[in-house]
C-alpha cells in the first residue's frame, strides 16, 4: 500500500505520447489478459458479498449467539468472536460501508483531482504553480496521518473520513491528469479547436480529457485499492464511524488478541480485505499494462 | 514562480528545490494549526468534551493561548516550533518533546532498519527479475509482488502474527513492548515482525519499479554498445546499467521511505511498538492536540525533504537530466 510515483517519475525519461483511448475500449481490451479478468472476478465477489450479506445474514450484526470465541461448528458456521457474536453475519454486514465510503472519497477525488488537474495542464502559468504547490502541500501528509488529524479535530464521523479521503486522493489524481495532458496541450488539434473558438471549458473536458483517460484509469483504481486500506486501517485503529457495528477492520482489531483461541473472528475479515484490495490492483495493473501496450504498438507505427 | 526562474546548474537547481521545499513547509504548518486550533468552533470543547466546566474550559483556553488573535496564536506556535517547544502534551502533562523523543528514536530505528533491508532486497529482486525477463523468476516475482503490493499493511502485520506468533506457530514475541528508558537496539526479537511487515510491504513496489526502469535501460543502444564490446555481464549490469536504472527508483524510494513514516501507525499499533506511529493514534484518541499538531509538522516535513533529497539524487544520477538544467 504504497502511494504512487508521480508524474515526475516518468518525467524522469522520455514524456510519454498519450494516445487518444477510449475508456471502454481500453477496459473490454484490458479483459483479455488474465490477472484483469481474476481481478473483475474478485472484486464482482466481493461486492456481491457486501450487497447481497446483509440480507442473507443468518444473525443480526450485534446479536449473541453463543459462548465467546466459539470454534466454527453448530449454529455459526465461523464461531462466535469475542463478545459472542456470529462471526459469518458479521462478516456478511462488514464490507458494505467500507466499499461505499472508499467509492464516494474515490469518485470525489477523482473529479476534483481531474479538474485541477487539466486546468493546470492548460494553463501554464503561474495558475499552474499555484495549483500544484497547493497539491505539493496536501501530498506532504500521508493518507492515514490527514484522516488520523481529521478524526482527531471534527470527530469519527463518516463524512469527515470521506472529505479526509478525498482531500489526499485529489492531488495525487491531479499530479497524473496534469502530467497526461501536459504533451497533449502542446499537439495541434487544441491550437486549432482554440483557433475555432470553442470555449475553454469544452477544450478541457471534451479535448483534453478523453487523451488522458488511460493514466488516469491506472491511478483511478490505484487510489480505490489505498482508499478502502486507509479505510480498514482506520477501523482497525478503533476508529469507525460506528464502533459497534459490523466493519472488516474493526473485526480484525476486536478478535486479533483472540488469535490463538479462534482465528475465525480475524482471519475471515482478513481474507475477505485481501482479496478485495487485491482484485482491485490486479485491475489496476491489467489496465496499465493495455495502455501501455497501446502506446507501444503506436510508437512503432 | 519560483519554479519558473531559470537560474543555472546543478547548484541553481538544489537552491531552488530547498526554497520551494520551505514554502511548501511554511504552508504546511499553517494548514496544520488552522485545522487543530483556529478552526470555527471551540477547541477547549473539543478537547474536554461536553461534560467540561466552565472553569476548567477557561483554564484550558488560557494555556492554549486562545484567548490571543490567531495570528499571535499562530507565531507564538510557529516560534515555539522552532526553538524546539512544541508546547505541553494535555494527556501526559509532560513537554511533548520530552513525551516523544524516546518514541522518534524507537521509530527511527524501526523505519532505518526496515529501509536498509528492503531498499537492497527489492534493487536485487527488480534487476534479476529484468534481466530474466519473462523467464520463470520474472513471472513469479512480478506476479508474487503485485498481488503483495495490494495487501494493506495490517493485514500484512495481522497474518505476520498468525503465522509466527500464535496460532500456527510461536517463534516470535506478538508484542513489541520495548521498556521507556531502553533502545529496541537491546530487543532484536521485538523487531523481527515490525521490520518484516514494513519490508514485506514497501519491497513490491520498488522492486516492481526498479524491475521496469531495468528493463527500458537494458533495452538501450548504449547497453547493447558495452556488451558488443565484449564486456563481462557483470560490469554490464553493475557499471552500466543499474547508475541509470536508478533515477527513477529515488523517487520511489523517498516515496516509500515517507509512506513507512505514515505506515508505521498502523504496524506500531499492531505491535504495541512505544514509537510516533502508536503516540499519533493515541493523540488522537485523547483529543491531544499539542501531540497531533506536533507529529504532523514532523512527518510532514520528512515528507518534504525526502522528496527534496529524492530529487536532488535523481539528478545527480542521470546525466541526461543534468545537461538540461
Amino acid at each position: 500500500m504504497i502511494p504512487a510515483a508521480g508524474p515526475d517519475v516518468a518525467a524522469a525519461g522520455v514524456p510519454l505520447e498519450t494516445p487518444p483511448v477510449r475508456a471502454t475500449s481500453l477496459l473490454r481490451r484490458s479483459l483479455r489478459l488474465w490477472r484483469t479478468r481474476i481481478g473483475v472476478g474478485l472484486v464482482g465477489l466481493l461486492v456481491l458479498l457486501a450487497i447481497v450479506g446483509p440480507f442473507v445474514a443468518p444473525y443480526g450484526q450485534s446479536a449473541p449467539v453463543g459462548a465467546p470465541n466459539a470454534l466454527p461448528g453448530g449454529k455459526a458456521a465461523l464461531g462466535t468472536d469475542y463478545l459472542g457474536q456470529d462471526v459469518l453475519s458479521r462478516l456478511l454486514d462488514g464490507g458494505r460501508s467500507i466499499l461505499i465510503t472508499a467509492f464516494i472519497a474515490t469518485a470525489a477525488g477523482l473529479i476534483v483531482g481531474v479538474v485541477i488537474g487539466l486546468i493546470a495542464a492548460y494553463a501554464r502559468n503561474a495558475l499552474d504553480d499555484v495549483l500544484m504547490r497547493a497539491m505539493d502541500v496536501i501530498m506532504a501528509f500521508p493518507q492515514i496521518m490527514l484522516a488520523l488529524v481529521a478524526v482527531a479535530v471534527v470527530g469519527a464521523h463518516a463524512w469527515v473520513i470521506v472529505v479526509a479521503l478525498a482531500l489526499t486522493t485529489v492531488p495525487r489524481i491531479a499530479r497524473v491528469a496534469r502530467g497526461a495532458a501536459l504533451p497533449v496541450v502542446e499537439r495541434d488539434f487544441i491550437a486549432c479547436a482554440e483557433a475555432m473558438g470553442v470555449p475553454r471549458w469544452r477544450i478541457l473536458f471534451v479535448e483534453l480529457l478523453p487523451n488522458t483517460l488511460g493514466p488516469l484509469m491506472v491511478e483511478a483504481s490505484l487510489r480505490m485499492t489505498y482508499s478502502i486500506a486507509v479505510i480498514a486501517a482506520l477501523a482497525f485503529l478503533g476508529l469507525s464511524t460506528d464502533p459497534n457495528g459490523a466493519n472488516w477492520g474493526t473485526m480484525i482489531y476486536e478478535n486479533q488478541t483472540v488469535l490463538p483461541i479462534q482465528p475465525w473472528g480475524a482471519v475471515a475479515p482478513i481474507i475477505a480485505i485481501a482479496l478485495l484490495t487485491m482484485g482491485t490492483g490486479l485491475i489496476g495493473d491489467g489496465i496499465a499494462r493495455t495502455a501501455a501496450g497501446i502506446d507501444r504498438s503506436r510508437g512503432g507505427e | 514562480m519560483l519554479a519558473r526562474i531559470r537560474w543555472g546548474g546543478v547548484p541553481g537547481f538544489v537552491i531552488r528545490r530547498v526554497l520551494l521545499g520551505l514554502i511548501v513547509l511554511i504552508m504546511v504548518s499553517i494548514v496544520v494549526f488552522a485545522a487543530t486550533q483556529a478552526l470555527p468552533g471551540d477547541p477547549a470543547r473539543a478537547i474536554l468534551g461536553r461534560s467540561a466546566t466552565p472553569q476548567s474550559l477557561a483554564a484550558l483556553r488560557l494555556k492554549l493561548h486562545l484567548n490571543q488573535p490567531v495570528f499571535t496564536q499562530y507565531w507564538t506556535w510557529l516560534t515555539g516550533l522552532l526553538r524546539g517547544n512544541l508546547g505541553t502534551s494535555l494527556a501526559a502533562q509532560e513537554p511533548v518533546t520530552t513525551l516523544l523523543r524516546p518514541k522518534l528514536v524507537n521509530s527511527s530505528v524501526l523505519v532505518a532498519v526496515s529501509a536498509i533491508l528492503s531498499i537492497p532486497l527489492s534493487i536485487a529482486i527488480g534487476s534479476w527479475a529484468a534481466l530474466k525477463r519473462e523467464k520463470i523468476f520474472d513471472t513469479l516475482s512480478s506476479n508474487l509482488l503485485l498481488v503483495l503490493a495490494a495487501i494493506p499493511e495490517f493485514v500484512v502485520a495481522v497474518v505476520l502474527v498468525l503465522l509466527l506468533a500464535t496460532t500456527v506457530s510461536h517463534v516470535l514475541p506478538a508484542i513489541s513492548n520495548i521498556p521507556p528508558g531502553s533502545g529496541p537496539w537491546n530487543y532484536p526479537s521485538a523487531l523481527v515482525l515490525p521490520v518484516l511487515t514494513l519490508v514485506i510491504v514497501v519491497a513490491p513496489y520498488v522492486a516492481r519499479i526498479v524491475r521496469a526502469s531495468m528493463i527500458e535501460v537494458l533495452e538501450s543502444d548504449y547497453i547493447e554498445m558495452a556488451r558488443l564490446k565484449g564486456l563481462p555481464e557483470r560490469t554490464v549490469m553493475i557499471r552500466h546499467a543499474l547508475p541509470n536504472a536508478l533515477g527513477p527508483v529515488f523517487q520511489v524510494i523517498a516515496l516509500n521511505l515517507a509512506y513507512l513514516a505514515g505506515g508505521i501507525v498502523v504496524v506500531e499499533f499492531v505491535f504495541a511498538y512505544a514509537g510516533i506511529g502508536s503516540a499519533l493514534r493515541d493523540a488522537v484518541l485523547n483529543h491531544d492536540l499539542p501531540v497531533v499538531q506536533a507529529l504532523a509538522m514532523l512527518i510532514a516535513a520528512l515528507y518534504v525533504a525526502l522528496n527534496l533529497l529524492a530529487d536532488v539524487a535523481t539528478i545527480m544520477v542521470t546525466p541526461r537530466l543534468r545537461t538540461r538544467l
